[in-house]
């Protein structure tokens, strides 16, 4: 297809004549390629942040000043609640993305809204949790952990609520303007991030739940 | 309701900032005021402040550099100036301003100065090498320009409201906590590099997009001009380390503004963790800043040489390796922490091992050289100087990587002349070069050639006088950032460094008077072929200053320097190539995104600064309006049509046919 | 006179030392000059002072207005007297066995990578100049983009240089680490250091006594410095005596240095910290051993004050140019206290510049 022919076009060193693709043919793939790959490399710039803030937790984790360690504080029971949410918003947007691509109304606004459901019920179990820490005096002021924790899960929590304002938005796009070629393109983005929201979450399950209370 | 804004934040009392500051804001706003009754508004608004144009955009960094760069000299006009007073005698700069002013001249040089500079060339340039009609995200490109603009604005706001970081271009906690720097300066360094850093990260995602998926056809990667590939590995490297810079910048601001205790001395914060951290965005942010002048340099030495780029292959694999190797050597700005033998040995040979690529690049340049006919163009003057300059930069950064002698040099006058060994002699001289010599192709005419030597000439011998005798100084034990000081020995050095600054002023001046004098003899340095140097690559294949749509048809690609081998098949058959079916283009519609967004982002910049936290809520809510309307709308292209590409494509080739047969005789 | 340590390199340093270090600073000058203090049987010291006395004295008191050409005659005379400068604090003339294997590294480093730069640089010029257009006589080879012979010479020149200047660092690095005990016949002494806004406190644990902003020394003895600070980081560095290292609150660094013969050397904090720090600086006197001990002495028995948790409380404020002075005990474990933070970090400024405009102007007038 179009694409392949692209992706040969700038592929590494053909010395012979490259196939050229006609502009106007090749225009509406190109167009999905080009913005899925740099909504991609933003992506990957997000995921060098969190990389910054796992750092921070990684050195801080210790220094509790004193005060609680993750051992006292996490809960698994609500975090594996929150795991499971956000886990199965994922599919649910996946169901979304192939209900937009196939322009079905009822797949794709039911999916997006049980994402947002989804997504908006991990919100409060997190909200939830912070403020349980904040009020027995546990907020990211108390310790270097504490902040280093607050801002690596909070700073996913941000990304979630933002995510939800993106979806809350991308529902009304199409409602407004139907399955336009450059709708899709960011609804395809949209799972994207949503999707790499995911994948954060399994790195702070992991390094800071899991560790935080077994280690 | 003002938040801690009170009149007491006008610097009343202190007449330099406070004058320098309204002088400057009157200044624009007396060239507003001009723009609008000469009825030049809504042309500056459709043709540039709402333009997405690469072209545009790229000449508005590089006019915002320039602009910056006369505000962060005249900090270093007053820091020498300090220094070769303040011996034995306290200056005229009290520290707390003498502070801000090393703070604020770090900062814009870095990020408004060399950072707005380099990003201009290559939105000017990177799509025409590429044979393309824009980057990937041309909106996305106006909204990181504006966001830069926004946060060079917010620095030189705290002129006038407020005062600025007494840090340093870096902020080190524990100074730099809430405890140590109550004042506002810090969090207008702070906002200002976490709004323009933004911007920053957006045009390194553009630009990879950009370099990676677009391309003329047959533009295979190992066809790409060098400038190109040192493009794509510095914006590979903001990619890879704004974010860094961001994280670590929104833990100083929790820090500062929610008591969080990331860098504290208290509750358990690492002060050492802010440095590692800094570095790992801040090392590569050198190669961020002197690769792509390095890719000037490579079109430079070839184009003047009249020769292809020696070992093009190696030019290539260096830049990677320097792109990648510049993530492993962060260390080596703080081998005085103590952390050991090993790790210090370790970094220390792997930030040597970058001088083997960079040696490599050096070789190539002089072989490129070799054989050729080289032709004494202004740029080619900045490229002799760069490389005399930058093998001794070269080799006290070798030096400073050792251990032991960072040990007797580091924070010393000797690093300062190192970087500036750098920043100057090959990343400014290589924006000057670049300047230079694409200046034709964005404005269609050439500048001044006797005016441009003299501001080399000056900028070079300036360089050595500023800056050799810091090296002597450090050597002497002197560290930097002294406001005053006591010892004879490094009076007379200063001096002579006060001397070199004012010699670069001189430079500064021609190259002021140089473009002026181009602007005014505009039609004697006319480049009617858009080709005014012989050059190789694309670029040179179109008008200058390149339609809207920078080529009628997309170029056919055969190998390396391009359009250099489109002339040699030109002149052999005797014609230019065949005209080709035109066909209608379309383009992307300007949009006024970027400029609305940074408004917003400088009024939230600024409200959270000032802790005004209804106006902040306010920004916040108009920057995501101005997205969803962005959004919303349904016509995002235009289009010109083929009679109209036609048009404008012949004029271009007759003049072109005209040059053609002029050179025949001397083929 | 040089290290000994050091003889791997021992070659390439003499070759350095013949015609490197001449580049920064004239040799003949600099020994007339020791000469000159070693017959007058002076300690190096008290020549600088004596000399520091001097200018001062003849120099008109400074005003803010100066015409420009007094400025440019000085200018002129400054230059030409410029060879007094090798008795100042000079990075490349140390004065103890670190420094010494400090710079032997450093020069070492230049002498081997000024065989590469300088043919280089001459060779660029070279080719620039020679393949200029209007040289007809030059070989014209316009195709000319890729010879392996020369890219195997390319790459191999900087990567062997690399090698051998990476062994360099490496060895270095381990010999010259700031926390490895130094190698000599005296048992070392223990000096804690603090770093405060804006000042140097010196605790001699053994001796319980304690002194800022002046720190003594005993010459040929080694010294370790344990070192932290009570706000924000300094880097703590006497030049003469070679290798810097980070002051951090919360955090304790090691330093060995000696000073192989008596002598006063400026020290000063490599780091910028605030509005004071170009007042950040300290004297540092070596002298004999018996001479420390009857300084030790002669503190104890002072009358001064007692370095315990309010004194060191005053002391962590602000304030700039503090006059040297002494405490005649101290209480033990202070400088634990501090590093553990029992006893607060500094409080930083006070609402408003410490030093502000006017402070500063009335400063300034006062001196």
């Amino acid at each position: 297809m179009s694409i392949a022919a692209r992706t040969t076009a700038v592929g590494l060193g053909g010395e012979g004549a490259a196939p050229s693709v006609p502009h106007e043919l090749s225009e509406l793939a190109q167009k999905r390629v080009i913005v899925g790959y740099g909504f991609w490399i933003f992506l990957l710039s997000d995921i060098v942040m969190f990389s910054t803030f796992f750092a921070a937790y990684a050195v801080l984790v210790n220094e509790t000043a004193g005060g609680p360690s993750g051992r006292d504080l996490f809960h698994l029971d609500v975090v594996a609640f929150e795991t499971a949410f956000l886990l199965l918003s994922s599919f649910a947007c996946g169901v979304a993305s192939i209900g937009a691509r196939a322009h079905r109304d009822t797949m794709y606004y039911g999916a997006m809204a049980v994402t947002a459901l989804l997504g908006a019920g991990f919100l409060f179990l997190e909200v939830h949790e912070f403020v349980g820490m904040i009020g027995i005096g546990a907020g990211p002021q108390r310790s270097a952990f504490l902040s280093a924790f607050f801002t690596l899960v909070g700073c996913h929590g941000l990304h979630v609520t933002l995510g939800l304002m993106w979806l809350l938005t991308m529902m009304a796009q199409v409602f407004a303007k139907g399955y336009r070629p450059d709708i899709l393109r960011r609804v395809l983005c949209f799972a994207l991030f949503w999707h790499t929201l995911d994948i954060i979450w399994v790195a702070i399950f992991t390094v800071v739940y899991l560790l935080g209370v077994v280690v | 309701m003002l938040g801690k804004l009170t009149w007491a934040d006008i610097p009343l009392d202190q007449p330099i900032p406070l004058i320098a500051g309204v002088g400057a804001f009157s200044i624009v706003g007396l060239v507003v005021i001009y723009v609008l009754l000469k009825g030049w508004g809504p042309y500056l608004w459709r043709e540039w402040i709402t333009s997405v144009d690469h072209k545009h955009i790229g000449v508005m960094y590089v006019f915002l550099a320039a602009v910056m760069l006369l505000r962060g000299f005249v900090d270093a006009i007053m820091m020498r100036s300090q220094q070769a007073l303040a011996f034995q005698a306290p200056g005229y700069l009290p520290p707390d301003h003498y502070d801000q002013i090393f703070a604020a001249h770090g900062t814009l040089m870095i990020f408004f100065v060399a950072m707005a500079f380099v990003i201009g060339l290559i939105n000017i340039v990177v799509p025409l090498q590429l044979g393309v009609r824009d980057v990937a995200f041309p909106t996305l490109n106006s909204v990181s320009f504006w966001l830069t603009a926004t946060g060079a604005l917010l620095i030189n706001i705290s002129l006038v409201v407020g005062e600025f970081s007494h840090v340093g271009w870096l902020p080190f906690p524990p100074l730099s906590e809430l405890r140590y720097s109550p004042g506002v300066g810090m969090d207008y360094y702070l906002w200002s590099l976490q709004i323009s850093g933004v911007g920053t990260l957006l045009t390194g995602v553009n630009f990879v997009t950009t370099i990676l998926k677009l391309h003329a056809p047959g533009m295979t990667y190992m066809r790409m001009p060098v400038f190109c590939w040192t493009a794509f590995a510095s914006m590979l490297l903001i990619v890879a380390a704004f974010p860094v810079l961001t994280a670590t910048l929104a833990m100083l601001l929790l820090d500062r503004y929610l008591g969080f205790h990331f860098f504290t001395n208290e509750a358990g914060g690492n002060v050492m963790m802010f440095n590692n951290l800094i570095w790992i965005w801040g090392h590569p942010e050198v190669y961020i800043l002197v690769l792509p002048a390095f890719g000037v340099f490579s079109e430079v030495f070839s184009t003047y040489s009249g020769k292809p780029l020696f070992g093009y292959r190696s030019m290539v694999a260096a830049t990677m390796v320097i792109c990648i190797l510049s993530f492993t050597v962060w260390l080596h700005h703080f081998f005085t922490m103590g952390a050991g033998a090993d790790v210090n040995a370790v970094f220390g040979i792997l930030s040597m091992i970058i001088a083997v690529p960079t040696g490599v690049k050096v070789f190539n340049w002089m072989f490129t050289m070799y054989g050729g006919r080289v032709r004494y163009a202004s740029p080619m003057y900045w490229g002799i100087g760069f490389i005399v300059t930058i093998i001794i930069a070269g080799m006290t950064g070798v030096l400073l990587a050792v251990p032991p002698a960072d040990f007797l040099l580091h924070n010393s006058l000797f690093l300062v002349a190192h970087f500036h060994n750098v920043i100057i002699g090959a990343i400014l001289f290589g924006m000057f070069a670049g300047y230079t010599y694409w200046f034709p192709k964005a404005f269609g005419f050439r500048l001044d050639e006797r005016l441009g030597k003299a501001a080399f000439w000056c900028w070079f011998v300036g360089f050595y006088l500023a800056f050799m005798p810091l090296y002597v100084v450090g050597l002497m034990g002197m560290t930097r950032r002294m406001q005053h000081y006591d010892n004879p020995a490094w009076y007379p050095w200063l001096l002579v460094a006060a001397a070199g600054a004012a010699v670069i002023l001189v430079g500064i001046g021609f190259q002021i008077a140089q473009l002026v004098v181009s602007i005014r003899n505009r039609e004697e340095l006319r480049d009617t072929t858009g080709d005014p140097w012989d050059g190789r690559a694309l670029e040179w294949s179109t008008s200058s200053p390149p339609p809207p749509f920078n080529f009628a048809v997309l170029p056919h690609v055969e190998g390396t320097d391009a359009y250099w081998l489109m002339k040699q098949r030109a002149r052999e058959r005797g014609a230019p190539e065949p005209e080709p079916a035109y066909q209608d283009i379309e383009l992307p519609r300007n949009s006024a995104t970027g400029f609305v967004c940074a408004f917003f982002a400088a009024i939230l910049g600024f409200s959270l600064i000032w802790q005004i936290w209804w106006l902040a809520a306010l920004a916040f809510v108009g920057a995501f309006a101005t997205f969803v309307v962005f959004a919303w709308r349904d016509r995002t292209e235009y289009r010109i049509p083929a009679a109209e590409v036609a048009r404008i494509d012949r004029e271009n080739r007759a003049a072109r046919r005209l040059a053609l047969a002029q050179m025949e005789p001397a083929e | 006179m040089r290290d000994q340590r050091y003889s791997t390199f021992d070659a390439a340093r003499r070759l350095a030392a013949s015609w490197s270090a001449p580049r920064f600073w004239s040799p003949p000058r600099q020994q007339k000059i020791g000469k000159l203090t070693g017959a007058a049987g002076q300690p190096r010291g008290s020549f600088m002072q004596e000399k520091f006395a001097m200018r001062s004295l003849d120099r008109p008191p400074r005003s803010k207005a100066r015409s420009p050409i007094p400025l440019a005659l000085r200018l002129c005379g400054l230059l030409a007297t410029l060879a007094l400068a090798g008795c100042q604090p000079n990075v490349l003339d140390p004065q103890g066995q670190v420094g010494r294997g400090d710079a032997t590294i450093l020069i070492d480093s230049v002498a081997i990578m000024l065989a590469i730069v300088v043919p280089t640089g001459v060779v660029a010029l070279a080719f620039a100049w020679w393949f200029r257009a209007s040289n007809t006589r030059a070989i014209h080879l316009p195709e000319f983009e890729y010879s392996g012979q020369v890219e195997m010479i390319t790459w191999s020149i900087p990567l062997l240089t690399i090698m051998l200047l990476g062994g360099v660092a490496w060895i270095g690095s381990h010999e010259l680490d700031p926390a490895q005990p130094l190698a000599a016949e005296a048992a070392p002494i223990d000096v804690q250091v603090v770093s405060l806004d804006w000042k140097w406190l010196f605790i001699y644990p053994a001796q319980r006594v304690a002194s800022v902003n002046r720190l003594v020394i005993p010459a040929g003895v080694p010294v370790h410095f344990t070192l932290t600070s009570a706000s924000v980081m300094n880097a703590f560095f006497i030049p003469d005596l070679g290798s810097m290292i980070y002051t951090m609150n919360r955090m304790a660094t090691d330093l060995n240095l000696i000073a192989d013969k008596p002598g006063e050397f400026l020290g000063e904090s490599a780091m910028f910290s605030g509005d004071g720090f170009a007042d950040m600086h300290f004297n540092v006197e070596a002298v004999p051993p018996d001479q420390f001990k009857a300084w030790v002495e002669e503190t104890r028995s002072s009358g001064g004050k007692t370095l315990d948790a309010d004194a060191y409380k005053e002391l962590s404020k602000q304030s700039i140019k503090v006059a040297p002075f002494v405490f005649s005990d101290i209480e033990p474990d202070l400088f634990q206290k501090v590093l553990t933070q029992a006893l607060p970090p500094g409080p930083g400024p006070k609402p408003g510049p410490v030093v502000d405009a006017d402070s500063w102007l009335a400063w300034c007038g006062g001196k």
